[in-house]
């Protein structure tokens, strides 16, 4: 019943979303680059995430795009219009901040109103909108509270509404959940989606959590030192990651030492072949995921490359995660936990790498997670 | 906690509360019983100090001309530093140092000192402007300053600026709009706050107006004193009162009706209400 009404409040909500792109941003900060030349075009009604490590620049680029920051150089350009030197409140962007922010000496369906009374909206009309909003939050009951009377989910999707009540031609959110906890997070992350997917707003996400990214997005960009390093849909992201920065960045990765010899690398008698086939040969470091790592047991007898003894197995409900100590390196993998549970702790085993191509990485330094 | 122990405690709030209230209510007492005196060593008890305090013409007109300095100075002080305060925190929070600094600059500088380097300046006033005890207020703003500085950074500071005017831009608000429909209405006990202190400064003012030979309120008190001492006292009772209703009216809507953190809704210094600076 609930969509049904929600669907009919958006009927009169819906705006088609408008392209939005970010073309070759500059900003600096007294000695530090925040944004490196970020360029990035979204298409009407997609949801973009921005994912990155803490001080990759995310906030700043979504700061760029509401205005609140302006850029030392390149372009803004929402739905055809260069809006770069327009001011905030020109803007029609609607955005939900990290902090709570509705306003506290208003009601939920005042902070919602808020938007519509800035556009001059008559106030029957505003009214009516305002509660047509909380109902597509889902937040019908509610409309009389105050801030300090909402849970910290509540106030958020309140400031969901009150951003989408201005029917803004581009939605900005700044890791609207990273105060919530895990429980309410996972469920106000669906709900996101379900109202930007409802109402086709271009969105911009920006998140330093990876498996928020990956679940809300149709196409992640992985940030590294304010410039977009991998721009794809999540599968890609995750299974494809072009960078080994991007590689151990998204999901967990196994970094094996190995040598490149003619297009392949060679770990431990195991020829994996390279995403960049034109690597230099020498020794490398191949970055392999957790998944493509098999594991079967009695491992001296046969001839596997490489036998080694299983120290801790963390489960994680449908697959569980087994290191595996190889005497000089440990190596994790990902099974069903079926398979797992046949393999505690000690037991010896053989291990084997499905030949997905894999990444190189040089540099020594792993980079630093959020 | 054990029930001797409550006792106790209990007993101890009791004692400082009666002899809080001693010490303020004691003088007091004995003021309005002075004021009540009669004019000759065993005369009837007589409200008479009272009663001419209304067909006194001239402390008429000091009370007046001293409640018109109250407003316009609470008036100024908060069209110059709320604006400029939001501003600072907002665009340019390195200078917050700096306007602290020059907000906080006359508590160190003796009245004295003050009305000797502004005498210059008022006196040319009154010769080339006008000469209204009005312009006093310039003079009082400087003085409420330090202290409604604080009030309104408590105020500030209880509430999160940045996020609060960025959501309202983003929705389409002008800065005007930001300032008095988003931030203000958030820290209106800390308004209250600021301008019941600048009024309560203002009403107990004798320095300034004394030395830059103009009535007010205290000045009128004390010449009053010199030549009818009971009414002099009266109306030290009366203004003192008058200070103590509007702190009572400050703690009554200044209560957070919502969650603002309760130690940041008392007033931020105590005041010696009404009494000459
Ligand atoms: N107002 C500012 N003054 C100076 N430096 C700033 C300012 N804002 C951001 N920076 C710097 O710019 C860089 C990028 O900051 P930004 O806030 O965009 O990072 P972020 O990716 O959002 O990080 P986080 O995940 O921690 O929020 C950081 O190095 C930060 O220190
Ligand atoms: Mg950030």
């Amino acid at each position: 019943m609930t969509t049904t009404v929600a669907a009919a409040a958006v009927g009169t909500a819906t705006r088609a979303g408008v392209e939005v792109r970010l073309e070759n941003l500059q900003r600096r900060y007294a000695g530090v680059t925040a944004l490196d030349g970020l360029s990035l075009t979204m298409a009407p009604g997609e949801l973009v995430a921005l994912l990155g490590p803490s001080g990759c620049g995310k906030t700043t680029a979504l700061r760029l795009v509401a205005g609140l920051e302006q850029a030392d150089s390149g372009r803004v350009v929402v739905g055809g219009e260069d809006v770069t030197g327009q001011p905030t409140n020109k803007r029609d962007v609607g955005m939900v901040f990290q902090a709570y922010s509705l306003f506290p000496h208003l009601t939920a369906w005042q902070n919602v109103a808020f938007g519509l009374q800035m556009r001059k909206v008559d106030a029957r009309q505003r009214r009516q909108r305002a509660g047509e909003m909380l109902e597509l939050v889902g937040l019908s009951g509610f409309a009389d509270r105050f801030a300090h009377q909402l849970s910290g989910g509540q106030q958020q999707r309140v400031a969901l509404a009150r951003a989408l009540a201005i029917q803004p031609k581009v939605l900005l959110l700044d890791e609207p959940l990273s105060a919530l906890d895990a429980k309410v997070r996972a469920r106000l992350r669906d709900e996101i989606r379900r109202v930007q997917l409802e109402v086709g707003i271009t969105t911009l996400f920006v998140s330093h959590d990876q498996e928020e990214a990956l679940a809300i997005a149709d196409r992640v960009g992985v940030m590294h030192s304010g410039r977009i390093e991998q721009l794809g849909p999540p599968t890609t992201i995750y299974s494809r990651p072009a960078t080994p920065f991007v590689a151990e960045f998204v999901g967990l990765t196994n970094r094996l030492p190995g040598v490149v010899r003619g297009g392949e690398v060679d770990v431990r008698g195991s020829r994996l072949p390279l995403v960049q086939p034109d690597t230099a040969d020498g020794p490398a470091i191949a970055l392999v995921r957790p998944e493509a790592v098999s594991v079967a047991s009695g491992g001296e007898t046969a001839a596997a490359p490489l036998v080694g003894t299983v120290i801790a197995t963390a489960f994680l409900g449908a697959t569980s995660r087994v290191t595996i100590d190889l005497g000089d390196i440990t190596v994790l993998a990902q099974l069903p936990t079926s398979e797992a549970t046949a393999l505690p702790a000690g037991t010896r085993v053989r291990i084997a790498i499905r030949a997905d191509p894999v990444l190189i990485s040089r540099d020594e330094a792993a980079p630093e997670r959020a | 906690m054990t029930r001797a122990r409550r006792l106790r405690l209990r007993v101890f709030r009791v004692i400082v509360l009666v002899l809080g209230g001693a010490f303020f209510l004691v003088p007091i007492g004995a003021m309005f019983e002075f004021s009540t005196r009669g004019n000759r060593v065993g005369a009837p008890r007589t409200l008479e100090a009272w009663t001419t305090i209304v067909t006194y013409p001239d402390l008429l007109g000091a009370i007046r001309d001293s409640l018109g300095l109250a407003t316009i100075t609470s008036v100024g002080m908060l069209v110059l530093l709320l604006p400029t305060m939001i501003w600072v925190r907002l665009r340019l929070p390195r200078l917050k140092r700096t306007i602290e600094f020059l907000c906080l600059l006359p508590l160190t500088i003796p009245a004295i000192v003050l009305v000797v380097g502004l005498s210059p300046v008022y006196r040319w006033m009154a010769i080339n402007l006008v000469d209204t005890i009005f312009l006093l207020s310039f003079a009082y703003l400087i003085l409420v300053l330090p202290f409604a500085y604080r009030a309104l950074d408590a105020g500030l500071s209880a509430i999160d600026v940045k996020t609060l005017s960025e959501a309202a831009r983003s929705l389409g608000a002008g800065w005007g709009t930001v300032m008095f429909r988003v931030i203000a209405p958030n820290m209106a006990s800390a308004l209250l706050n600021a301008c019941l202190l600048s009024v309560a400064l203002v009403l107990g003012e004798f320095t300034f107006a004394n030395l830059l030979s103009y009535l007010n309120l205290q000045v009128e008190i004390f010449q009053l004193g010199l030549a009818n001492a009971g009414t002099s006292i009266a109306v030290s009772v009366a203004s003192l009162m008058f200070a103590f209703i509007l702190l009572v009216i400050l703690s009554f809507f200044g209560r957070p009706r919502k969650r603002v953190a309760p130690e940041r809704t008392g007033l931020p210094y105590p005041i010696a209400a009404a009494g000459p600076r």
